[in-house]
């Protein structure tokens, strides 16, 4: 396969370019605007991110025969999986900005930043999603890490805020450093960046005996390291509680959805296209390994969420566990775990989404993060309280809700590999999820408010609120989202 | 068609009852009401209609494809004995609505609307074909009692509804596993896999019975039974697994403890005969064939739950905990009687799951309307009940004979048909048993006494008898206890083609 130049593959960079073009728009207008209440650097990277879409889809129809495209000299694909995760990615940023446009926490002043910054770490997400260069999948991966470390710091006023901005850059400097470490280790071993002849690279200094295993081993775990880092996994997660609970909800529902997935995305592809092949994983049982730190997030997850009491924090550690239960896929290397991630990821979007979002509302509305301020919610605004329900019983994974039919699919990949194990521990762990998630509904359903009186909310609440709550019922139900894998493929 | 209309008939119903303005509550009852009947005259239509004499699935549905990635299919379908529970299940719908007419204070619409998802669940249940789609009904039926008992339930419903809803989570993620890898063996023939995978369960109860197939293998069976069988044995409730059932009883408002006890027990036991039973003999024969403690553990298993379920009866003091205890014994009759896998002892199963869920109804329902009007439960608190009330007395009576096994009156048929099949296995099992029997006509006959004989607590000088409405929902099911008691057959006939068949496959191993 030919690799374009630089010039010739701009025309398939057009939704990258796109982003960056309306990004620079956004801090133009806030620059030119005088009214510091006007919205519209939020509407402009609306459109901005509509624009991308549109550009995703033509470049997409480029794609023939799953042939993915090389561009940049080799440096990033073009290919269904990226067009797959560049999509789920946008649809996060909207939903972030649709949120952000509510959010009564946000500094007013900044508008123009916050809103170019979300542009810049969208476009960081999507060379996560493509990049097929070492190099390159470090730029990516520091061009996210650098903007959100200043959006977790958003709230200017709030020290917690300040707080998890500086522990999200401390724990993020150390982590890519010790993948860039490991990146030209394995770029001093391979001879070459490019992912894609990488492993026979090392296949071959492997056989010759040039290197040893344990180099290998040292340069993928560290580079594991990184990505662990992003996906929130064990032991690389400690940053994520304090970080998720200190930035503006709206980030922090993006960093739970968006960053992980991205996160996922760098991970597939590097070790699939890059470590996918039975010579490197030989000596090495990576799906043990793997299947041990998927087993260990989920549960360190689930059962860190047991006591919390701050909703925001509780669903931080959720979003721990579900990294925990996406890894189950992301180990086995089969196509059933690739097709369970892309549904798992989907209906994760949305039903994580959607309780992020009601946890705004009732930031705004209560004041308060705290489940307690979710008491008696069913009276007071009884279709919040019966969505937010259904996106908690979705993330327990309780039929006939889009959660239980994601978890059925990893589970169903995990035990066709035979890690009966692994699939009994995830089991287990969702019925330990239940008591965390069923204490914010017995707040809302069983337990009675001291102020009863009813919250108003605007149509437009109740509109973005069934975006989310309509499909978390059923994408499970319909047989369109299973095929959705079929289409995507992994060279 | 049919069948599927009469399933999504209460669906639709939510749907219709989400709509209706929140304060017209008598619109909201009778719309209700009106929903709940439809399934009733569908159900009647189908007992009625059911070609007793052939074996096997009648009226189906499918199969229509649902999600093909997996080759899930729409596929449902009834046979004798799944026709009975729908049946039962059907006519306890409109009871309950009726039984909640008056009791309900808050959010009846949200009550009503969680019921009829509940119906749909249950009905659903019972006519599944596809092992999928089975266990989604299965799991349906979760959510609405979660709130069921939390919202509308006694002071500590909160610790009972999560009770509950944790237990029945945990059975099922055992029962998802077995699933997966029955599915994932369902390809696989002497080691080769070849063709498509199914979740057909009348397709892998044949495969399961093909030499060679993997399905087939009597170790493979043993594990997936297991899975299975906790995830049943905690809905049944079977001994270790029963303790959130008198929490959730006692807890539970009126009507849902009568579907708690007369539907959603059924579906436990029902799956064991489903699944368990005529999908893996081989691995039923590993806990039936009376060898050892393993060899007897399915039978032993209904013994603690006949003996400890009435001697925790015979301890309690809260009538509808005595109720509640009273059915874990009678549901261990059940177990027994399919432990035994012979004709007599499966038919008396299947018979008595039948009547306990129309006398284990009439026993809550009356535990109900007591309450309803003294606003306590306490057995000692009460005394001469029967100078006051003698109808609501003189049906509680025949309740109570009817439970702890008169004969003439159906609880006596299908006890004593489990215990002549069981007795044919296991001898000194079952002759241990008939202790529960004794011990269960010794608390029906202590409360009989407590409650209602004796002098007249003066604190209810004024207690109203029982009225229409409250008779209504009593008289179909005191009068299928009579019915049954005499001419058992009524139902017998229904599903002995079934269980014939169902004893030829196990004995054959």
């Amino acid at each position: 396969m030919e690799s374009l130049k630089n010039i010739e593959s701009l025309a398939y960079f057009s939704p990258e370019i796109l982003l960056v073009v309306f990004a620079a728009v956004v801090i133009i207008t806030d620059l030119i605007i005088k009214n510091r209440e006007s919205e519209i650097v939020a509407y402009i990277s609306l459109v901005g991110l509509g624009c991308s879409l549109v550009a995703i889809l033509i470049t997409n129809s480029f794609i023939s025969n799953n042939e993915p495209i090389s561009l940049f000299f080799g440096m990033i694909r073009l290919d269904g999986f990226a067009v797959f995760f560049k999509i789920l990615l946008l649809l996060a940023t909207a939903a972030t900005i649709l949120f952000s446009l509510r959010s009564e926490e946000l500094d007013i002043k900044l508008k123009g930043e916050y809103y170019a910054l979300l542009l810049a770490v969208t476009f960081g997400m999507f060379l996560m999603a493509s990049s097929t260069n070492l190099l390159m999948i470090f730029i990516a991966l520091e061009t996210v890490s650098l903007t959100s470390y200043i959006l977790a710091g958003f709230l200017t006023h709030s020290p917690r805020s300040s707080e998890a901005a500086f522990k999200y850059i401390t724990y993020g400097a150390v982590a890519s450093g010790t993948m860039l470490f490991g990146l030209s280790m394995l770029f001093g071993m391979a001879g070459t960046g490019d992912l894609m002849q990488i492993s026979a690279q090392i296949a071959a200094v492997l056989a010759s005996g040039g290197v040893s295993t344990l180099s290998v081993l040292i340069a993928i775990t560290f580079i594991l390291a990184g990505i662990g880092y992003k996906i929130a996994s064990v032991p690389f997660h400690m940053w994520s509680p304090d970080v998720y609970e200190g930035a503006p909800i709206p980030i922090t529902a993006f960093l739970s959805v968006a960053s992980k997935a991205a996160g996922f995305a760098l991970f597939l592809r590097f070790f699939h296209v890059g470590f996918g092949k039975p010579e490197i994983l030989q000596s090495i049982d990576w799906v043990f390994i793997l299947a041990i730190v998927s087993a260990l997030t989920m549960t360190v997850g689930n059962l860190a969420a047991l006591p919390q009491r701050n909703v925001k924090r509780l669903l931080a550690y959720s979003s721990i566990a579900h990294g925990g239960y996406l890894l189950m896929g992301a180990v086995l290397l089969t196509p059933e775990g690739l097709g369970a991630i892309f549904f798992y990821l989907i209906v994760y979007l949305f039903m994580n989404l959607g309780a992020f979002y009601v946890v705004v509302l009732i930031a705004n509305e209560a004041g308060t993060e705290m489940i307690d301020g979710y008491r008696g919610l069913a009276s007071r605004a009884p279709l919040v309280a019966g969505a937010m329900a259904i996106f908690l019983f979705s993330l327990t994974g309780i039929p006939p809700l889009a959660g239980f039919f994601g978890k059925w699919f990893l589970f169903y990949a995990v035990i066709g590999e035979g890690l009966y194990w692994l699939a009994l521990i995830g089991l287990l762990n969702s019925v330990v999820s239940l008591y965390y998630y069923a204490r914010i509904v017995k707040a809302m359903y069983f337990e009675t408010a001291e102020d009863t009186n009813g919250l108003s909310f605007s149509k437009g609440t109740f509109a973005l609120l069934s975006v989310f709550a309509v499909p978390t019922i059923f994408i499970g139900l319909l047989n369109f989202f299973y095929t959705i894998s079929d289409k995507i493929t992994l060279q | 068609m049919l069948l599927s209309l009469m399933i999504f008939v209460p669906l639709l119903g939510m749907i219709v009852v989400l709509l209706l303005p929140r304060e017209s509550d008598e619109l909201i009852k009778r719309v209700t009401l009106g929903f709940t009947l439809i399934p009733l005259i569908i159900a009647a239509y189908l007992f009625i209609n059911y070609e007793r004499s052939i074996f096997g699935i009648q009226y189906p549905h499918g199969p229509v494809d649902w999600i093909t990635a997996f080759n899930i299919k729409y596929y449902i379908g009834i046979d004798g004995l799944s026709v009975t529970l729908i049946l039962l299940t059907a006519l306890l719908g409109p009871i309950c609505v009726l039984a909640s007419w008056r009791n309900i204070e808050k959010g009846l619409k949200a009550y009503m609307a969680l019921f009829l998802l509940l119906e749909t669940g249950m009905l659903g249940f019972f006519a599944s074909l596809d092992l999928f789609l089975f266990f989604v009904f299965f799991e349906l039926t979760l959510l609405p009692m979660y709130f069921l008992i939390g919202v509308w339930g006694g002071p500590r419903r909160e610790y009972a509804a999560i009770k509950f809803f944790l237990y029945t989570l945990f059975g099922s993620v055992l029962m998802l596993v077995a699933m997966i890898a029955v599915y994932l063996n369902s390809n696989v023939i002497n080691g080769v896999a070849e063709g498509v995978r199914t979740f057909d369960i009348l397709t892998l109860i044949s495969l399961a019975a093909t030499p060679g197939h993997a399905l087939a293998d009597p170790g493979f069976q043993m594990w997936v039974f297991l899975g299975f069988f906790i995830g049943f044995a905690v809905k049944v409730p079977i001994f270790p697994f029963h303790t959130w059932l008198p929490d959730a009883h006692v807890e539970a408002p009126t009507a849902i403890s009568v579907i708690l006890a007369g539907v959603l027990l059924k579906m436990g036991t029902y799956g064991i005969v489903r699944v368990n039973m005529a999908m893996f003999p081989e691995g039923l024969a590993i806990f039936t064939n009376g060898v050892g403690i393993v060899g007897n553990s399915l039978a032993l298993l209904g013994f603690i739950n006949i003996v400890y379920g009435s001697l925790c009866a015979l301890a309690q003091t809260d009538f509808k905990k005595l109720v509640a205890y009273s059915s874990i014994g009678h549901m261990g009759f059940v177990i027994l009687g399919l432990a035994a896998g012979n004709s007599e002892g499966i038919n008396g199963a299947i018979l008595q799951m039948f009547n306990h869920g129309v006398i284990s109804a009439m026993l809550f329902l009356l535990v109900g309307v007591l309450y309803d009007r003294a606003h306590h439960r306490e057995i000692n608190g009460f005394g001469g009940i029967a100078t006051k009330m003698p109808v609501y007395t003189g049906i509680t009576t025949l309740a109570f004979m009817a439970s702890l096994g008169l004969p003439g009156l159906s609880g006596f048929v299908g006890e004593a048909l489990s215990l002549l099949g069981a007795f044919q296995e296991f001898e000194l099992i079952t002759i241990l048993s008939t202790i529960g029997i004794v011990v269960g006509a010794a608390y029906f006959l202590w409360t009989l006494q407590r409650v209602f004989l004796g002098q007249l607590n003066p604190k209810y000088e004024d207690l109203p008898e029982i009225n229409k409405r409250e008779i209504l929902t009593l008289v179909p099911l005191g009068i299928l206890t009579i019915v049954l008691g005499i001419w058992p057959n009524f139902a017998l006939d229904m599903f002995s083609e079934s269980v014939t068949n169902l004893v030829n496959v196990l004995e054959a191993i």
